[in-house]
């Protein structure tokens, strides 16, 4: 039956943007069809394979089995955010030279809980970066490139940082 | 251009691509690890998937899908349905009325059955309606009215119930393909030989899961022509069939790929959606979309198909194979698929990269009540390989040599022929064997490790494309077209497929490599059927090989006019000029020089407009026999594999600690994404050794169709995967390039089952290696 829709306002990527939902669309649904952005990519549409993950106030979130209504006054983050500007963000450089994103659909999702675990724990080991990638699925790579691609990004980050604070010191 | 004595080579050495490499610095682009045209947009969301397209005014439709394993459809419904707000359109299996099927032979499906449903899942009707939730309730208002027949669940049913008939394109009873082939006296060579082993080995239904369900979109516009995007690995074969079934003139129809998320073989024939969307734009005249629910994908699987397997294999005291005989049972669910081709490959892809003096097979496929099972990764092939692998292995002991030893003793060799007739050209397996050895320490591990731990050994061969084409023609296998003019920019079009695997790049990297240019100036259009000429698609690891050499063809048509324009500016000859990086110079005096662009522009001067059609097709291969030519492949790549494993002998959980994968693939035109493969093989391998199971109940209904009960590792469970290639440059291959896409995952899984017999003690001849199945085995050693 086609449901009565109201007025949801989210903040994604540093901007508000309103849609008309109903109660049962779910996040990916609005940030995809109605919202247009189109990065963020379902693949299962219960919470199994993790490509639609999404940062929700700094943290990943399966926007699937997220309703958008709930996601409202909170701040969304997705793969289309990842970028500062015109320049990729560590981790999307590191995967395109490892060539970690073969089909690249399962990549968004990943990147968002990447940049999650690197938020979190600046240096992490290779068996944390396997722990934080448990809830998403790949089917190309065998995961090796991405996790090469993870642990690059993670130094790339930290020579980021030295070099901000040896330009404040 | 950096490296003037390398452009210095390159005017002496031409190197056609049937000339060894010796020099990969020669290359301006290949062997390096340059990005993939296509990286940025894939990580940064921005790249286009099928899902990813909406159109104004566009609707979404359901399929209704059959519940029952076999039943009759009395009638059909959908008044109710079609009172509901919203609903737009509605199909059945009447509207289509044509058969179509991948393999010009076997076409026995209707996009929805007309007559009864032969599976769970099997679709019946289709409904549109304005949004995707409108068209889930009215599919669940449609009423069908099924009369249950008994359903065929098993390769035994099938055969003992010929009364039950699944599928009536069968010929006698369920029995849809039945190979017999010997080739020599294997009874007489079995008789005579020093040891025999004699072993049944059952491989499992497990299915692709590509992280993106299948999705299509259609549009009817109001110039009568038909645009269909679809999640496909095969447009062009898509195209022929929906000219088919929905009696258009090809020249109506245009298919589109767009970015494709993932295949695996899971996605290279037609399926029901998109015939469904195709129709229902015609019939309402707007346009429609179906994506598939993840529980739809596991339906329409094509995966794996499960095969049990007797082998018998006869060597001498030496260890050398005298005779090996097969018998092979298939269950192939509901449809024929890719099965004729499966039931050949069964036997076929065997005779190397060990010598067969005397070989004969036997496989039967029958029909039964579940998804049809079709070409996954390594298609009809890896089942054979894991027991034969595992055969190989015994008899390694029974004989008292090294398990890497007894694969040495009876390589094949290169530039040979199998038992079969297949043409063997480069053959890097014993290299494969010497890497894998090394790096794996095989020598101070192999028996030695403590109790619980083990490596294994295991090889592999795989075709790269095959020379007969799916319906048989005289036209090329792979097309190109190459167009550059004075803006500097050169853009290939191509029906190939990327599916992931980097076939646009590959094209990218070899124009810019015969054209001189940087591979940014080159842009990949790349299966849209309307825009590129034929490609065959994205099956049997056919790209880089066919569309490789295709490239190779328009951009030498190409670089000759150019160097030809270049040379009457400077009045010297054009062998003196030579081109890399985007520049282009005199080979002796590289203080003359311009910028690819420039040099463009003096061919379009010189010659008007420019452009080049490039094409390849295979030379005639294969055995003079019927089914001689499936399997006969231009090339055939090779793999070794050594896995180190644990085994818990308390729970029965097998860990797999590390895969090395050697591969020969030939030439890595960018070892970066060779790797890639290997590893996504690999990893697939493992996937299936360890914990894929595609299963069925009493009733037929699929008991794991989520991502969360269908089992596939996470990056927790993946075991370190270390890529070795091997370059063979193979005469015939671009630059000597050959697959590596498929071949790789074989050996994983029976390098695992030795492994384990290594630490353990226990021969696991049957998929997966479940802790049950690991216990049960360690109970009947005590």
């Amino acid at each position: 039956m086609q449901v009565k829709k109201t007025g949801c306002r989210l903040e994604v990527n540093g901007e508000v943007a309103e849609c008309l939902v109903s109660p049962m669309t779910t996040l990916c649904e609005a940030l995809r069809y109605e919202l247009r952005l189109t990065g963020t990519k379902q693949g299962c549409d219960k919470g199994d394979c993790g490509a639609c993950t999404v940062l929700i106030d700094g943290a990943p979130h399966l926007a699937c089995l997220t309703l958008a209504l709930t996601a409202q006054g909170r701040s969304i983050q997705t793969v289309e955010g990842l970028a500062r500007g015109a320049e990729a963000h560590p981790l999307q450089d590191a995967f395109d030279r490892f060539g970690a994103a073969q089909c690249g659909f399962c990549t968004p999702g990943i990147l968002m809980s990447a940049a999650a675990l690197l938020e979190a724990n600046p240096a992490p080991t290779r068996a944390e970066i396997q722990e934080a990638l448990g809830g998403n699925l790949c089917r190309c790579t065998g995961y090796t490139k991405i996790l090469d691609a993870i642990e690059d990004a993670a130094r790339a980050l930290d020579r980021r940082r030295e070099a901000a604070a040896a330009a404040l010191s | 251009m950096s490296d003037v004595i390398s452009l210095k080579e390159a005017a002496q050495h031409h190197h056609p691509a049937h000339e060894a490499d010796e020099a990969a610095a020669r290359y301006a682009v290949l062997g390096q690890r340059n990005r993939k045209v296509d990286g940025l947009k894939k990580v940064t969301g921005e790249a286009v998937y099928a899902d990813d397209i909406q159109l104004p005014r566009m609707l979404h439709a359901k399929i209704i899908r059959c519940p029952h394993a076999h039943a009759k459809i009395l009638d059909i419904d959908a008044s109710e349905a079609l009172a509901m707000p919203g609903v737009v359109g509605f199909i059945t299996g009447q509207d289509m009325p044509v058969k179509y099927g991948i393999i010009p032979w076997t076409q026995d499906e209707y996009p929805l059955a007309p007559d009864k449903g032969r599976y769970i899942g099997d679709g019946i009707a289709c409904i549109a309606a304005v949004d995707e939730r409108t068209a889930v309730e009215a599919a669940m208002r449609v009423r069908v009215l099924y009369e249950p027949l008994p359903a065929i669940l098993s390769f035994e049913d099938a055969i003992a119930r010929p009364d039950v008939v699944v599928n009536e394109i069968a010929k006698r009873g369920n029995v849809g393909k039945r190979v017999d082939l010997a080739f020599g006296d294997v009874e007489g060579e079995l008789a005579g030989s020093d040891v025999v082993v004699e072993g049944e080995f059952y491989f499992e239904n497990t299915t692709h899961t590509p992280i993106e369900p299948h999705c299509a979109v259609a549009h009817f516009d109001k110039g009568g022509r038909l645009t269909v995007w679809s999640a496909t690995q095969v447009p062009h074969y898509l195209h022929r069939e929906l000219a088919r079934v929905l009696e258009l003139e090809e020249a109506q129809i245009r298919v589109i790929q767009p970015n494709l998320g993932g295949a695996f073989g899971g996605k290279s024939e037609p399926f029901d959606l998109e015939f469904c969307v195709a129709k229902l734009a015609m019939v309402t005249g707007r346009p429609v979309k179906i994506l598939y629910t993840r529980e739809e994908v596991f339906y329409s699987h094509r995966g794996r198909h499960p095969m049990k397997m007797r082998f018998k294999t006869g060597v001498d005291k030496e260890g050398r194979i005298q005779a090996v005989r097969s018998q092979i049972a298939i269950d192939g669910g509901a449809y024929f698929s890719f099965g004729l081709v499966t039931s050949y490959y069964a036997g076929q892809l065997l005779t190397a990269p060990y010598r067969f003096p005397t070989y004969a097979f036997q496989a039967t496929r029958v029909f039964t009540n579940k998804p049809a099972c079709g070409p996954k990764r390594g298609h009809g092939s890896v089942q054979p390989r894991f027991a034969f692998e595992v055969q190989l292995d015994e008899i390694a002991e029974q004989v008292g040599l090294d398990p890497i030893e007894i694969r040495r003793r009876n390589f094949i060799g290169d530039f040979t022929e199998t038992v079969n007739g297949q043409r063997i050209t480069s053959n890097g397996f014993l290299q494969c064997l010497d890497r894998v050895e090394a790096a794996s320490g095989w020598k101070a591990k192999r028996g030695k490790l403590p109790r619980g731990r083990g490596v294994g050994i295991a090889g592999s061969m795989y075709i790269s494309g095959t020379n007969y084409p799916i319906y048989p023609n005289e036209m090329p296998q792979a097309g190109v077209q190459v167009k550059i003019d004075r803006s500097g920019l050169v853009t290939v079009f191509c029906g190939a497929s990327d599916i992931g695997q980097g076939s646009d790049s590959m094209m990218a990297y070899i124009l810019a490599e015969e054209l001189g240019c940087r591979v940014e100036d080159v842009q990949v259009v790349s299966s849209d059927t309307d825009l590129c000429p034929v490609d065959l698609g994205a099956y049997s690891s056919r790209v880089t090989f066919m569309v490789g050499n295709a490239c190779i063809d328009a951009g030498r048509k190409l670089k000759a006019l150019i160097r030809e324009a270049v040379a009457a500016s400077w009045e010297c000859a054009p062998e003196e000029i030579v081109a890399g990086g985007g520049v282009y110079a005199h080979a002796l005096d590289t203080s003359r020089r311009m910028t690819s662009r420039e040099a463009f522009r003096l061919a379009e001067a010189r010659h008007a407009t420019l452009g080049a059609t490039g094409s390849y097709n295979t030379p005639k291969l294969g055995g003079d026999y019927r089914g001689g030519t499936i399997g006969a492949s231009p090339a055939y790549s090779f793999t070794a594999h050594v896995a180190e494993v644990s085994v818990d002998e308390e729970t029965g959980i097998i860990t797999v600690d590390t895969i090395w994968v050697a591969h020969d693939c030939g030439k890595a035109l960018n070892p970066m994404i060779v790797e890639g493969q290997m590893e996504g093989s690999a990893y697939m391998g493992f996937a299936e050794a360890i914990m894929e199971a595609q299963v069925y109940d009493e009733r037929g209904l699929h008991r794991c169709p989520s991502l969360l009960d269908y089992k596939i590792p996470t990056a927790a469970d993946t075991p370190a995967l270390e890529s070795l290639i091997v370059e063979s440059n193979d005469p015939e291959g671009p630059y000597g390039a050959k697959e590596a896409g498929e071949g790789p995952l074989h050996p994983s899984i029976p390098a695992i089952a030795n492994a384990v017999y290594d630490a353990v003690g226990i021969r696991l001849r049957e998929l997966p290696f479940t802790p049950a199945r690991v216990l049960a085995a360690l109970a009947a050693r005590e």
